[in-house]
């Protein structure tokens, strides 16, 4: 319960922070809210020997709206999330997914930088902003560059990232008015990650899905966009036999460990009943 | 008399005695943060040690070197079981009559295991040096399944007793086989059985998991090599029981032994025994001459000290078919781990699981347990209730549930047909115990009647309706249980740990102008002993509560005393705080009767003091009388108003209740909801009816706990699984059902206040009711028992086993 040594920096700009990085080498790790970081730490499964700190740089707070897309700054904390006006008009189901996540004491520091960069397949942002089609900025020694979240994570703990990148910001379209959204999430207990997870965003013209995204939590290495259930949905009215169908494309991607929340086959299935749910509660939000 | 004089109303109420709702007066400082624990303690030049744990769960140790880790800087000493074993100090005594590995000796037995014991300036040091410790190990075949503990291949765990065929009870079947305790009449059993009309058997598995209390087990040992002294700050509920193993194993005299309790952030067991980490700092500062501090962490308490549970009960019962139980039998299989660390009495290798029996009238019964070891942690300690009481009621409360269904009756029913009668007490079960006292037919029908029972049947068969015709994917469990606990251990003649008798203790010393200070052999953890033992001797001296000090924990100063587990406090030492009271009442009576120039016959105890038969205005307060023992006390009488009592009880008590829970459970998810949950409690004389209300809550929240998901779990290769609280389920307030609490009175007539002990029935009767509404929701589709514990996925499970 005592991590090895370390050092600590404290930079105040992202340039000095990427300069940091790239001179400590990979031995240095960013240090976000910390609520995933030091109990690996702690724990001793990650014994980084340096952490740069990015809590005192400004730049990496706050949201706000850039044209048609909401601009999330990597160091915002769960709790700005969820008081954040701009995200409960344009993006709720970010904040829906902010109440769920941990507890109020870890959302206090926990950050969606942190949330999206970490690479744990129990995070539940990471689906939510694959639903979303978020895109992450990344700045590194040779500069800025985009990736958009479908294409980020590639197994566990391991990201599009690299060594001595971080994370700045998450840009996220913002959907047409009327959208429907859900994040339904099953755990054993305030505090838990996700037995499994499901994102839905939608919009729905004639009684019938017009565009769907789906996103699934913690039922495989990384997070998971359902790609075949969205192409069964879209278009389609929500009769039982094509949800069924659906749920069915969802449940057949996932690859969930068996661990103290249950076995794969369980979380399998409630992958599946918490799409089944998410989709009807998006539906009924929905203004056709 | 003036307006201003109190009236008899005003008097009582002013002493804050029994049956007030007072408040908790150690909260004062736990409120503020000012409770000092063992780690707030922080001596000059103190050491910090921490332990090297086995990464397997059965191994030989080829070698340890710990050359690096004494490299580091800071680092004082490593101590592996070579150091020990010239002090004959590698293993230590078990409460249970085995031996406990102190650090590992060639081999480890479980994962978590004490190899060796690194002391350095400070806990991060400490933490950084046991990586350095390098330990090369063999692995061995690991035994996790106790039911394959006794097959013919087992592998052999136990080395160092493999050529004992005698245990400390009885004789070993196997290597692996530790006891076979029976107790009970086989042949009328037998017969009982061969003469029913109906019969049922059920294996029913009350799984491994841990008292988990938030503080977890830690000490300080400072020996003064110059006064030849040595004094243990620990986190003991039986301190003095502590003491006296310290100094047998410490070649200490006993008075020159102070082991010191301070606040405790609850124990629930898990605090009853001795442990390595005690032993191995307690050397170490002998060695090196400075305090040494230890300290586990979450890890290492879920994992290596004392777990609870692990019975394996084949429980059957014997019926006629209008519903009368003729008799019952059970075999138990106990998985104690790798060493027996039982924190029982010890002439009860499996506790009071012989009161099984419960709370009904059968006529004969047979009970056999069999203790076998495995490559898991040791222990098997009492975790909220009396010794293996828990294990008992589930065994009982299940398997009239089960009857009850084969039968085809209600279940309440069935157990109003077969409840021991009130004018049956004092009770003698088949089992061997002497029920003192109970009234169990209106305790059912009072909580039958305050859930309105029969609406919720007739709403639960339309729900049954409604899941049959498709409408619902929810179903509805009513859980029932009644239970009978046995606490308050107990009489010397069959009770005692180490040879010591289960006595307890209280001294109470009056100063001279009022105030109070008494203590006793007990130690709470969270029961509030300051508040409700103040409040008995407030009722019976007439002084009020606030003016009474309450104190534990130091073996210097406090009574000998067995210490405070299976709600033995309020029992035998409350039981003693009363007689102890009533001696210097005596006294004091004859105080005032010369204050009155009356014969003592001729006075009479009025609230706060005596006055004179039928003269009421001719009165002393006990203040005056105090004083007067102390400024002119009558001729030939000594000085001073103080007593002791050693109180050794005559029988056990016997609490009971009656909960009843209604869940609904969404068979799609495994997800429940406890709708409600209503539990009546009977646990005699109520001293304060707020603090025995906190009491139900918290074991009523540890049994849903427990019930519904707490668990040390292995896999096949013998690792623990989830031994953090991010996967062993404590439940949050968000999670915590609302509890609706009621009582019944049925006072002890062998206790002197009639005072049963209340902080684990709930605990004990609330798992069986948790686990029965689970149980009695999926019955109708078939299912007789569902195994604890009831998890969302297990729950799931079920269900599709089911079909739903
Ligand atoms: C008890 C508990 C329960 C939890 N439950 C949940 C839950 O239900 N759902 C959930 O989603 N999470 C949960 N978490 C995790 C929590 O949300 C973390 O806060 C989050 O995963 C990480 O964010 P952080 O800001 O704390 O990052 P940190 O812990 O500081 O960092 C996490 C990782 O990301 C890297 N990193 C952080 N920021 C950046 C950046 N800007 N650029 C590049 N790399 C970066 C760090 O180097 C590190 O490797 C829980 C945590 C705890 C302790």
């Amino acid at each position: 319960m005592i991590p090895a040594n370390f050092a600590y920096h404290s930079p105040s700009t992202v340039e000095e922070a990427v300069g940091l990085l790239a001179r400590l080498g990979d031995e240095a790790r960013a240090l976000a809210g910390g609520h995933s970081l030091i109990p690996m730490m702690k724990l001793r499964l990650s014994a980084p020997e340096a952490l740069v700190d990015l809590s005192r740089i400004a730049a990496l707070k706050g949201v706000r709206e850039e044209g048609s897309e909401v601009v999330i700054g990597a160091m915002t904390t769960q709790h700005q999330l969820l008081q954040d006006p701009i995200l409960a008009q344009t993006l709720p189901l970010i904040p829906e997914t902010s109440a769920v996540i941990a507890d109020p004491q870890i959302r206090y520091r926990g950050t969606l930088g942190g949330n999206v960069a970490n690479g744990d397949p129990g995070n539940d942002m990471p689906a939510v902003m694959m639903t979303l089609d978020a895109t992450y900025t990344l700045a590194g020694p040779n500069g800025e560059r985009a990736v958009k979240a479908r294409e980020f994570y590639q197994g566990a703990y391991f990201t599009a990232a690299e060594d001595g990148e971080i994370l700045t910001a998450v840009r996220i379209p913002v959907p047409p008015a009327g959208a429907g959204f859900a994040y339904e999430k099953l755990k054993r207990k305030v505090g838990d990650y996700a037995t499994a997870a499901a994102a839905v965003q939608l919009t729905m013209k004639a009684g019938a899905v017009e565009t769907i995204a789906i996103g699934l939590t913690n039922v495989s290495e990384t997070p998971l966009l359902a790609e075949d259930a969205m192409a069964i949905l879209a278009g389609a009215r929500l009769e039982p036999e094509v949800v069924d169908r659906a749920v069915a494309a969802a449940e057949a991607i996932t690859n969930p460990a068996s661990d103290g929340r249950g076995p794969a086959e369980y979380r399998t299935a409630m992958a599946g009943v918490m799409l089944r749910r998410a989709l009807a509660r998006a539906a009924a939000r929905a203004q056709a | 008399m003036n307006d201003m004089t109190p009236t008899r109303e005003e008097r009582e109420a002013k002493l804050q005695g029994m049956g007030c709702k007072r408040k908790r007066v150690e909260d004062v400082r736990f409120t503020q943060g000012r409770g000092q624990y063992v780690d707030d303690l922080k001596l000059p030049g103190m050491l910090f040690g921490d332990f090297v744990r086995s990464t397997y769960a059965h191994a030989r140790i080829k070698k340890i070197d710990a050359s690096a880790a004494l490299a580091l800087p800071g680092v004082k000493a490593v101590l592996t079981a070579a150091d020990l074993k010239p002090l004959n100090l590698h293993y230590m005594p078990t409460l249970a009559g085995d031996v406990q590995a102190v650090l590992a000796d060639e081999k480890v037995l479980f994962q978590g295991q004490e190899v060796a014991f690194v002391i350095a300036e400070d806990r991060y040091i400490a933490a950084d040096a046991i990586e350095l410790v390098e330990v090369e190990y063999e692995e061995l075949a690991p035994l996790v399944d106790p039911f394959q503990a006794m097959a013919e291949d087992a592998p052999l765990l136990r080395e160092d007793i493999k050529d004992k065929t005698e245990g400390a009870h009885g004789p070993r079947k196997h290597h692996n086989h530790i006891f076979e305790w029976t107790i009970g009449d086989r042949t009328g059993t037998d017969a009982a059985f061969d003469k029913a009309d109906v019969t049922i058997k059920e294996m029913l598995s009350y799984h491994r998991t841990h008292p988990s209390p938030l503080e977890t087990c830690q000490c300080v040992a400072s020996m003064d090599k110059i006064r030849g002294e040595l004094t243990l700050w620990g986190t003991f509920q039986a301190p003095h029981v502590i003491r006296t193993v310290a100094s047998m194993l410490a070649g200490i005299p006993e008075h020159k032994v102070h082991v010191i309790a301070p606040d405790i952030g609850g124990g629930f067991g898990n605090k009853v025994g001795a442990y390595p980490g005690y032993i191995c700092a307690v050397v170490a500062s002998i060695v090196l001459g400075v305090p040494v501090k230890w300290v586990e962490d979450r890890m290492e308490n879920l994992s290596a000290t004392s777990f609870a549970r692990d019975y394996h009960m084949t429980t059957e019962l014997a019926a006629t078919k209008d519903g009368t139980i003729t008799g019952m039998r059970v075999h138990v299989l106990a998985d104690h781990g790798a060493f027996d660390a039982c924190a029982d009495p010890s002439k009860w290798p499996a506790g009071f699981m012989n009161i099984c029996t419960g709370s009904y009238d059968i006529p004969v019964a047979h009970l056999a347990v069999d203790g076998v070891y495995t490559n898991k942690a040791p222990g098997g300690v009492a975790y909220r209730c009396s010794f293996r009481v828990t294990e008992a009621v589930y065994a009982i409360e299940r398997a009239i549930e089960i009857l009850a269904q084969k039968l085809g009756m209600d279940s309440a029913e069935l157990r109003m047909k077969n409840f021991i009668e009130a004018e049956q007490f004092p009770y003698n079960s088949a089992l061997g115990w002497e029920y003192d006292s109970g009234d169990y037919h209106t305790a059912m029908r009072k909580a039958l009647d305050a859930v309105g029972y029969d609406a919720l049947r007739a709403e639960q068969r339309e729900k049954r309706a409604a899941f049959e015709r498709g409408e619902t994917r929810e179903i509805m469990g009513i859980g029932l249980s009644f239970f009978t606990e046995i606490v308050g251990a107990g009489p010397t003649r069959n009770c005692d740990i180490l040879g010591i008798g289960m006595f307890d203790s209280a001294e109470i010393r009056i100063h001279p102008t009022g105030g109070v200070i008494a203590r006793m052999g007990t130690k709470s953890q969270g029961q509030g002993h300051e508040t409700t033992y103040a409040q008995i001797i407030a009722t019976e001296l007439g002084i009020p509560a606030d003016d009474i000090m309450i104190e534990e924990g130091n073996t210097d100063t406090a009574p000998y005393g067995l210490g405070t587990y299976g709600s033995r406090s309020t029992p035998v030492a409350g039981a003693a705080t009363a007689v102890a009271a009533r001696k210097i009442k005596a006294k004091a009576q004859m105080i005032a009767a010369h204050m009155l120039e009356v014969h003592h016959d001729d006075v009479e105890w009025d609230i706060d003091g005596f006055r004179v038969k039928g003269l009421p205005e001719s009165r002393k307060s006990m203040k005056e009388i105090v004083w007067a023992a102390y400024n002119q006390p009558p001729p030939n009488m000594e000085p001073g108003l103080e007593a002791v009592s050693y109180y050794d009880p005559p029988n056990m008590t016997y609490p009971f209740g009656a909960y009843v829970c209604v869940m609904d459970i969404d068979v799609d998810t495994g997800v429940y909801k406890v709708r409600r949950f209503y539990a009546l409690d009977d646990c005699g004389t109520r001293i304060n009816p707020m603090i025995i209300e906190g009491q139900v809550h918290g074991g009523l929240t540890e049994a849903f706990a427990v019930a519904m998901g707490q668990e040390i779990r292995y896999d096949e290769q013998g690792n623990v699984m989830g031994a953090s609280f991010m996967d062993f389920f404590l439940p949050t307030a968000v999670e915590t059902p609302v509890w609706e609490t009621d009582h019944t009175v049925t006072p002890s007539p062998h206790h002197p206040i009639g005072a049963k002990g209340v902080g684990e029935s709930p605990h004990v009767g609330g798992v069986p009711c948790f686990s029965n509404a689970v149980n009695d929701a999926f019955a109708f589709l078939g299912s007789t028992h569902i195994q604890m514990p009831h998890d969302h996925w297990r729950i799931w499970k079920a269900a599709r086993a089911l079909g739903a």
